[in-house]
């Protein structure tokens, strides 16, 4: 299908963008990489009246180094945070979490910042960002404001970007020598999982984060499990009571890849494999 | 919208809505037929065709992106190389990698991108490699054989 007629603006600067956003408003879409966009904006699902493509803003793409934080520019492909020595080094999880994401071709294009604006519960990079305490980096007219993981996912396909705002980059706080492992569960290859865990732990086990991907309206932290966690060996028994309390307080949804409760023993065995594969055990 | 772009070779130039996507605009305003739509959902990977020397699925990308840009698809990939044949395309000929061929332009496209970032790849990594594209004869085994063959041969 072809999408509905719009008017297509490229801005070259972050300013011009935000100011294509002030006068257009609601009838205008930010497009990153377009791989979630192109297929919504070809089967009508949404018909915006002007796309603003992000694609000619060099100064939002690219990986440094900040410090106590990783900085990576929200127009960054898959391809290349996947890549990338720094996110290996200082974010393992991120570079697993994001050797899943769909397929080779979508990598390609798929933005790392575009992935996690658009917030769909399914979605690879959430949870990872979350488990790591990732801060959003967002502007707007009034300038630059930073918000922490925990508030940026607001519910389905929501998150704290206002409509006059643009996310510019993400900082991942650094855990360098965390083992990690992102474990999805799929029926058919480069889909969106049916449930998936995203785990990093330091030592074997001295502290652990533990994300879950589509166990409700947006990416969530298992933290019964993650405080269970604290001081347990990295084997099976070890980790075994910790993984029973991954679901604690989720309420997934009941769809045709599984029902709900379905979803919820998946988040235990998952978790359980994940944590010991982030362990190295 | 005006556009200039390199497309197997040739600079081309043309006015498009910006809403027209890059295969439509390879098929129907080049003749470029050679890339095929599969599933027009982005799913299967049969419109596969490299935008600056990277696979990308031409379904997915309006022809306004590719501006500026050089596009290589089916039809230009000999054209890369010396020979009548670019040698994954040898390689699925040798192989038998297909079955009623309409996968084969993407898989083609697709198994260049993966030789050209891992010139040696195991069967596994091919299969991984591959898994944007699908084929409904399910003809995979003799399609990753193509592929590992051409690894072997040196292709890409």
């Amino acid at each position: 299908m072809i999408p509905v007629k719009f008017d297509y603006l490229a801005p070259t600067s972050v300013e011009e963008a935000l100011a294509a956003l002030g006068e257009h408003g609601d009838e205008a879409k930010i497009m990153a990489g377009g791989q979630s966009l192109l297929p919504v904006l070809r089967m009508r699902l949404n018909a915006p009246e002007v796309v603003i493509d992000l694609g000619g803003i060099d100064s939002l793409r690219g990986i440094r180094d900040d410090g106590d934080a990783i900085v990576i520019g929200a127009m960054t492909t898959h391809h290349d945070v996947r890549e990338h020595a720094l996110v290996r080094e200082h974010a393992l999880l991120i570079s697993k979490a994001v050797a899943e994401v769909a397929d080779s071709q979508i990598r390609h294009r798929g933005t790392f910042g575009g992935a996690l604006a658009h917030a769909d519960p399914a979605g690879d990079l959430g949870a990872p960002a979350l488990a790591l305490g990732a801060q959003f980096v967002i502007a707007g007219p009034g300038g630059s404001r930073t918000v922490e993981a925990d508030d940026f996912f607001v519910d389905l396909f929501e998150t704290a970007i206002g409509e006059d705002e643009i996310l510019t980059e993400v900082r991942i706080p650094k855990h360098t020598g965390w083992g990690a492992h992102y474990e999805k569960f799929v029926r058919v290859a480069h889909q969106w999982p049916i449930v998936a865990v995203a785990a990093t732990v330091r030592g074997s086990i001295d502290e652990a984060r533990v994300g879950l991907t589509n166990m409700g309206s947006t990416p969530l932290r298992a933290r019964a499990t993650e405080a269970a966690l604290a001081g347990a060996s990295a084997t099976e028994d070890g980790v075994r009571e910790a993984s029973q309390l991954a679901a604690e307080g989720t309420n997934p949804p009941t769809d045709l890849n599984g029902a709900s409760d379905y979803r919820k023993h998946l988040a235990r065995v998952l978790t359980g494999r994940a944590v010991l594969k982030a362990a190295g055990a | 919208m005006k556009i200039e772009l390199t497309v197997d070779g040739a600079a081309v130039s043309d006015d498009v809505e910006p809403r027209m996507l890059l295969v439509q605009y390879l098929r129907e305003k080049l003749g470029k037929t050679g890339t095929v739509i599969g599933c027009d959902t982005s799913n299967c990977g049969a419109c596969t065709v490299h935008l600056d020397g990277t696979s990308v699925k031409s379904c997915n990308v309006l022809a306004v992106q590719a501006g500026g840009r050089t596009v290589t698809t089916i039809e230009g990939l000999a054209d890369t190389v010396e020979g009548d044949l670019h040698p994954v395309q040898e390689s699925f000929r040798e192989c038998h990698g297909l079955q009623c061929g309409f996968c084969t332009p993407g898989m083609i496209m697709q198994a260049v991108d993966l030789l050209k970032e891992n010139p040696n790849p195991s069967e596994e990594e091919v299969r991984l490699g591959m898994e944007g594209n699908l084929c409904r004869c399910t003809g995979y085994h003799n399609i990753v054989k193509s592929v590992l063959h051409a690894a072997g041969g040196g292709a890409a």
